[in-house]
Parts: structure tokens; sequence; C-alpha cells
């Protein structure tokens, strides 16, 4: 890969070089010009540590845990979600949110939402690990819910995943798991920093605008297997170079216009920079001296005209 | 030495051209350099491209779709990416130098409108030129169509849904065209030959009518000391123009494959190949298509029905909008000397300020056309800049109308004010030739810079 790009540097840097060459006819300029490009191809979306709880408080409701829970839902949640998780104005019932809703969300740091607003950002968890198995067994205690789902991406596979990933989440979340928009200012994040635990609780949950999908239309090993595919996708190999943040033509469109057009405009500037010397008025009326740089004008009028000056029709 | 060669005698009156010195003069080159690196490119690239829908199953070296069933097409596009020597690297040098080309050809086109090098005599070459651009156009969308990835697909059921469209016809068209309904088994082979063979062709028999014309027309110039309607005041092609030429060949070659090797651009690997239920966020067409596509997001879900018939949605912002524009620009020589009255033959060019009306105008639909560029990309600006796509649909709607009202006016208002800054005219040649020319129906005062040096275009969006 790196040799790829090491050869494509080298190609364009000896074919601009020759190219500059060819322009100023002179030693001296060579080398400088042509490609340029950024190295910075490797660039991958940094990923981050994985915090991924497995469902170990699964069956036997530990008390002492459900009732850390409770208590902590009687001080952060109950102003919105009610007493017993059954809704208030501010949220909605959470009775069937079940361990895999109440871990996505305050794993991905959506609850508790600090105020009203059509969409919970992302942010990072409010609790820590403890205090979140906690709040899960409790809301679970609620009412039936899914279950968190058993998510192990190294058992997973990348081929099923991607096909499924491409037919099931690319139309909102993209091909290349960067996020995409959806009306009225809701959008479909980008799952590049999301633990593959959370990838996995996500379709059970349905959060938001997101659809739900339970385990008929995506069996747990499939989910597993687009879990793995998305954990791919955090750092893909990206053969070609930068990545221009994989938001496809748009990207490639100004990439192709502003540096590319934009570096071909500046070079024309620069071959038909004025030489100095030969200015036009200069050689009015003497006669041409074929050196390159001389530029002549005349009328084309008189018979005698030699050089740089062309008659028309 | 020459003497011996018949071919020293043709030659000797092509060396002895010349070409003015100016930088926009040397845009369309761009777009001939970057068409050659593109024809380069593409030739090998079709060695190894197989055109062919039927089904396989890829077992190449790109470990997420292995085992995956695709068409031929697209697991051969991957295998250029993965297998090939030095396969993806032609592969995006390609890409790159398309986007180019065709940018290239609407920075030229744009230097050909505001100077006024459309006029007499050269109204054929114009024809043209804009022939060109439409095949070039035409020929990128094949290009990215021809992958057969998800995101060529996506473009591809857009284009199939404006075809059927179209009144009265469209049906017939797009089964024609697509060979039944979409997607079909026929559509690859059928793009793949008008992509590598009949539009090629045909831009380069194209090219080398608009080349032979300018040779025969000579170039125009700017108006500058010793500029007149009669002469061309420049640089002799052989050797000084000739060294820049090939210079710049190589330096458009340079900056194409630096992007190619550098710039990772249309990774159909993460696309996928196409499924017709499949669709992905960011799917847009390449640049060049960003206002078609933008004009489609824009439409309002009107229904509207004419003598009985419904006409489909689509007709109005795919088939109509490209069809005034392509009609308009071919039209543009005969609608302007109309109003102009100015059917003089003309070598000197007319710098934009000169000319506000027509600089407004050209500056107007630019922006018309960047704004439903910019509504084509309304998810990704949404994303990136944390906007509700509702929003900027709106707001795109009534830019699309009001932007060019504002930017013509600051136009216009630029050219006077940079008229004013002129003065009156100061160069005797010229004010002797304006008036022997008995020119200026056109409005134009023909005034002129002080300074000897050819005058530069006004810039078009301020
Ligand atoms: C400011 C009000 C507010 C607070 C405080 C709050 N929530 Fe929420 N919660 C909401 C809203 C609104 C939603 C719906 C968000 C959506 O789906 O877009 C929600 C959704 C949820 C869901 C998902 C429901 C479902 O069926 O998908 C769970 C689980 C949840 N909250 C748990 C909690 C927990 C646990 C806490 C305390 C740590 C908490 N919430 C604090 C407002 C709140
Ligand atoms: C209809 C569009 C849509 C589809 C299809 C969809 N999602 Fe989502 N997804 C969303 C939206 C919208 C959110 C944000 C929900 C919220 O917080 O209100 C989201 C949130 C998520 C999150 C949380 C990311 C984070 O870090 O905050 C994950 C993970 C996720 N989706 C995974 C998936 C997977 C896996 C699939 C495919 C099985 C999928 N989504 C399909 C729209 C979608």
């Amino acid at each position: 890969m790196g040799e790829r790009r090491k050869v494509a540097l080298f190609v364009a840097l000896a074919i601009g070089a020759t190219g500059a060459l060819l322009v100023v006819r002179g030693p001296a300029e060579a080398g400088q010009s042509g490609g340029q490009g950024d190295p910075s191809g490797t660039a991958g979306p940094g990923a981050t540590a994985t915090q991924s709880s497995t469902g170990s408080n699964r069956g036997a409701a530990d008390g002492a845990l459900v009732e850390g829970g409770r208590q902590l839902f009687l001080t952060s949640c109950v102003s919105c979600h009610g007493v017993d998780g059954f809704g208030g104005p501010d949220g909605p019932n959470i009775q069937t949110a079940g361990e895999a809703g109440a871990d996505f969300m305050l794993r991905t740091g959506r609850m508790p939402m600090a105020a009203p607003s059509p969409q919970p950002p992302t942010k990072p968890p409010a609790y820590n690990d403890e205090q979140i198995r906690q709040l899960v067994a409790y809301v679970a205690t609620l009412g039936n819910g899914p279950a968190i789902p058993e998510i192990d991406t190294s058992r997973g596979s990348v081929q099923k995943g991607s096909q499924l990933y491409l037919s099931n989440c690319a139309a909102c979340h993209n091909s290349a798991a960067v996020g995409g928009a959806i009306s009225y200012g809701r959008y479909a994040p980008s799952l590049q920093q999301t633990a593959a635990q959370q990838v996995g609780e996500a379709p059970r949950v349905g959060p938001g605008e997101m659809p739900t999908f339970d385990a008929r239309a995506i069996s747990p090993s499939e989910l597993n297997d687009i879990a793995t595919y998305v954990e791919y996708l955090r750092k893909p190999p990206n053969p070609g170079g930068a990545n221009l943040g994989y938001t496809g033509p748009v990207a490639e469109g100004f990439v192709a216009l502003l540096i590319g057009l934009g570096i071909l405009v500046l070079v024309i500037r620069w071959i038909t920079r004025e030489s100095g010397a030969g200015s036009v008025k200069e050689a009015h009326g003497k006669v041409p001296v074929p050196a390159p740089h001389v530029k002549t004008a005349r009328d084309a009028h008189p018979a005698t005209t030699v050089g740089e000056a062309e008659a028309n029709g | 030495m020459d003497e011996r060669f018949g071919l020293a005698l043709v030659g000797q009156s092509a060396i002895q051209k010349i070409f003015p010195n100016h930088w926009s003069f040397l845009l369309g080159e761009l777009a001939l350099y970057s068409f050659v690196v593109l024809v380069g490119t593409g030739i090998y690239l079709s060695l190894f491209f197989n055109a062919n829908t039927g089904e396989t199953t890829y077992a190449g070296s790109y470990q997420p779709l292995q085992g995956v069933r695709m068409s031929n097409a697209y697991a051969s596009a991957l295998d250029i990416s993965f297998e090939t020597k030095a396969g993806l690297l032609t592969r995006q040098v390609h890409h790159w130098a398309a986007l180019i080309f065709i940018g290239a050809i609407v920075v030229h086109l744009a230097r050909v409108f505001f100077t006024g090098a459309f006029r007499r005599p050269r109204e054929l070459n114009w024809v043209v030129g804009i022939t060109l651009f439409l095949l070039a156009i035409v020929n990128g969308f094949a290009g990215y169509s021809l992958l057969d990835d998800q995101l060529s697909g996506t473009g591809l059921r857009i284009g199939y849904s404006v075809l059927i469209s179209i009144p009265v016809v469209g049906t017939w068209l797009a089964s024609l065209i697509f060979g039944g309904e979409f997607p079909g088994t026929d559509i690859i082979p059928r793009l793949f030959v008008a992509h590598v063979l009949i539009v090629p062709l045909l831009i380069m028999v194209l090219i080398a009518i608009h080349l032979a014309i300018l040779v025969k027309h000579k170039h125009a110039h700017f108006p500058g000391a010793g500029a007149t309607d009669n002469n061309v005041v420049g640089e002799r092609l052989w050797p000084t123009y000739t060294f820049k030429a090939a210079g710049l060949f190589f330096l458009v070659f340079a900056v194409e494959v630096a992007l190619g090797g550098f710039a990772q651009v249309n990774p159909i690997w993460l696309y996928g190949p196409f499924a017709p239920q499949n669709v992905s966020s960011a799917s847009q067409p390449d640049w060049y298509m960003g206002w078609l596509e933008g004009a489609l997001r824009l439409m309002p879900p009107w229904e509207t029905r004419i003598a009985g018939f419904t006409i489909p949605n689509p007709f109005w912002a795919g088939v109509v909008p490209p069809g005034v524009l392509f009609g308009l620009l071919y039209a543009w020589p005969w609608i302007e000397a109309r109003f102009t009255k100015d059917h003089a033959e003309h070598h000197v060019l007319d710098r934009p300020r000169d000319r506000p009306v027509r600089t407004a105008l050209g500056v107007g639909v630019l922006t018309m056309a960047s704004v439903l560029g910019f509504a084509g990309s309304d998810d990704v600006l949404a994303v990136a800049f944390n906007l509700s796509i509702n929003g900027l649909v709106w707001t795109f709607r009534v830019l699309l109308f009001v932007g060019p009202l504002i930017t013509g006016a600051i136009a216009y208002k630029v050219c006077l004010e940079l008229q004013r800054r002129d003065g009156p005219l100061v160069d005797p040649v010229l004010v002797a030739q304006a008036s022997s020319n008995g020119e200026g129906g056109g409005g134009s005062p023909g005034k002129v810079p002080p300074s000897p040096e050819p005058a530069e275009p006004v810039p078009a969006d301020p």
C-alpha cells in the first residue's frame, strides 16, 4: 500500500518535473513543481476504547443490583419517565425498553437526557459500569423487553455482515457508517465511535427514528455479523489514499475542482506570466527577434509582415 | 534538412501560427490534456473490465466481499482495484481526470462566454464546444454507471425514472435504452460500448473539428496595444508555445496522477454490489450531474396534468432544466446578436466588464447551477454542518430564484464600477481601430486599460 503510494508520488513528481522543465526550458527550476498530494492517507477514524457489558446479570435479577438501580432511577429518571417507567409528558413509557434499551441508552450517553430535544445526542456515559448495570437490571424488571444481545466480533463474519449492513443499515447510516441525515434535523449518527455491543443493541431497541429489527428480521448471529462489519468499517483499508471523509462524490467534486483544477489554473497562470523584457510595446516596429520570449506585434496589412502578428480573414 | 520532408511544407505555416499569451486561453487545453489522460488510462482499464452482468461469486482479495454473489462487471472492477497491477491507481487517475476534464470544460466555456469569443465568426465552434460539453457529461455518467456498484445503480435508477417521465415517448425510450425494465441485463454492456467507443470517438472527432476551426479562425485576443480585429498578437507556435503546451500536458498529468495516488475516489468496495432494494445515504452523482440531482431534490411533489396526461415529477426537474439550459447555450450566439444587432466579425475579445448585461446573465446562470449543485448534496451538507435537511431544501428553493438576481446585480454593478475606474479611452491605436471598424452597435465602449498588458477578465463572482 505505502509502496504503491510512493510509486504514485514518484511518477507524479517525475512527470510534473518533466512538464516544468519543458515550460521553463532550463534545468534550474525543475523538480519543485508538479504533483502535490497530501500523504496523510492513513488517517483512519479514531477508534475509541470499547466498554461493553455482556448480559451477565441475565435471569435471576440480583436483588441488590435492582435496588441500586431503583434508587438511581428515582433520582435521575423519574422526572421524565415517571414512577415505574410509566412515562410522562417529558419522556415515553420505558416499561418494555428492556435490558437492551436501557443498556443502549445509558452506554451511548443518550440517557439521562439533559433537556428535551428532537433527538438525544450521543455523549460519554453519565454513569460508571456498576451504576449502568444497576439501572439496566432495574429497567428490566419493569416489563418484557429485549435482552442484551450477545455480541462477540471475533466470531462474526464480515462477509455476511457487509451484505446485511448494506441492505438494512446503510440507507440511513451510510455505506461507510459515517452517518446520514434524516428529515427535520434528525440524523442517523456515525457508527464509527460506537462500541460493538451497542451496535448490536440498537437494532433491537430501535431508538428514535430508527426502525426496530426483532430476531425474525435479523437473527442473533446475523446481528453479530453486522456488529463485526461495523467494527471493520472503523478502520477500513483505504487502499486508494485519503478517504475524504467517506462523503462520496460531494467531497470528490470539491477536491477535483478546488484542489485539482485549482492547482492547474495556478499552473497556467504561472506559465503565461509575462517574462519581463518581451512586452508588446517594445517589439513594435522592430524586426522581430525569433527568441522564444520576445513577442512582437504588428498590423497585418503591410505585405512585409513577418513574425508574431498574423492576419485574420 | 527540412526541405526533404513534404511534412515540413505543411508544418511551415502551422509553425508560424501565433498564439496569444493569456492564461485563460489555456483552460481549454486543460480539458484537452485531461482527455488525453482519460484515453490513456481508459485503454488500460478496458483491458481488464468485464461488462457482463451475469452473476459470479467474488473470490478476490477484498475480505468483506469474499463469497458474495455479484455481477461480473462489479467483480472485475473490484479485481482492477485489488488485483491488477497499478489497477487502482489507474482507476483513480481516470476518475479524477474525468472530474477535472469536465471542470476544465466548464471554466473554458465560461471564459468563452464572458469574453464574447462565441461571436461571429466563431458561432459554429461554440456549437461544437457545447456539444463536447454535453458528450463529456454523458460519458462521465456512463463511466460512473458502468461499475455496477450500489452507487452507480442508484444513479442509473434515477436516470431511468427521468427517462420514463418524458411524456408520450418516455416509456418507449427507456425500454429501448435499457432493453426492457430497469435494471435489466443489457444496460451495462451498452453503456460500456458507449463509454469506451462511441462517445470517445465522437469527442475525438469534435475536438479535431474544434481545433481545426480554431486554427482557421486564429485565436481571438484581448484588447491591448497592437491587438486589432485584423491580427493576432502573441507567441509563435514554435518553439515557445509548443514547449509550454507540452509542459502543460505533463503538469496536468502530474496533478491527476498525484490525486489518483493520494486521494481515494469512488471506493466501490464500500458501496457493495448493486441490489435494487438497497440504497446508501450520501448517494450523489459526480459533481457535473449534481445540479440535476439538486433539481430533482428541490422539485415539490406536484402532480401536473396537461391535456389529460399526467406528467411525472422527474420530468420538470430532470428533463426541463437541462433542456432549457442547453437550448439556451446552443442558441446564445444568435440570441445575443439579435439583441445587440451586432453581426460584425470580432477577433478582439470583450472584457467582461465592458458587457455588463452578458456578464450579469452568465453570473446568474452559474449561481443557479451552483445552488442546484449544493441542493443535490443537501444530506451531506446537513450532516457536515448540523443543519436540518428540510430547512436546507427550503433555503435552496428560495436561493434558486433570489440568488441569481443578487449575484447578477452585483456583477452588473461591479462591471460598471470597473469601467468607471478605467477612465476614458487611452490607446490611440484602439480608438482609431474602434472608429474604423464602425463597431459599437454592441453597446461596448471599447474601453481599454492604460497598461499595455492584455486586460484580465473581471472575477466572475464577487
Ligand atoms: C429530560 C427527560 C429524560 C430524562 C431525565 C431521562 N429520559 Fe429516558 N427518554 C427521554 C425521552 C424523550 C426518550 C425518547 C427518546 C427517543 O427515543 O428519541 C427517552 C427514552 C428512553 C429509553 C428508550 C425507550 C424505548 O422504548 O426505546 C430508555 C430505556 C430510557 N429513556 C431510560 C432512561 C433512564 C434509565 C434515565 C435515567 C438515567 C432516563 N431515561 C432519563 C427522556 C428522558
Ligand atoms: C431509518 C433509518 C435507520 C436505519 C435503517 C437504521 N438506523 Fe440506526 N439509527 C437511526 C437513527 C435516526 C438513530 C439515532 C436515534 C436516536 O438517538 O434518536 C440511529 C442510531 C443508531 C445507533 C446508535 C449510534 C450511537 O453511537 O449513538 C446504532 C449503533 C445504530 N443506529 C445501528 C444501526 C444498525 C446496526 C442498523 C441496521 C440493522 C441501523 N442502525 C439501521 C436510523 C436508522
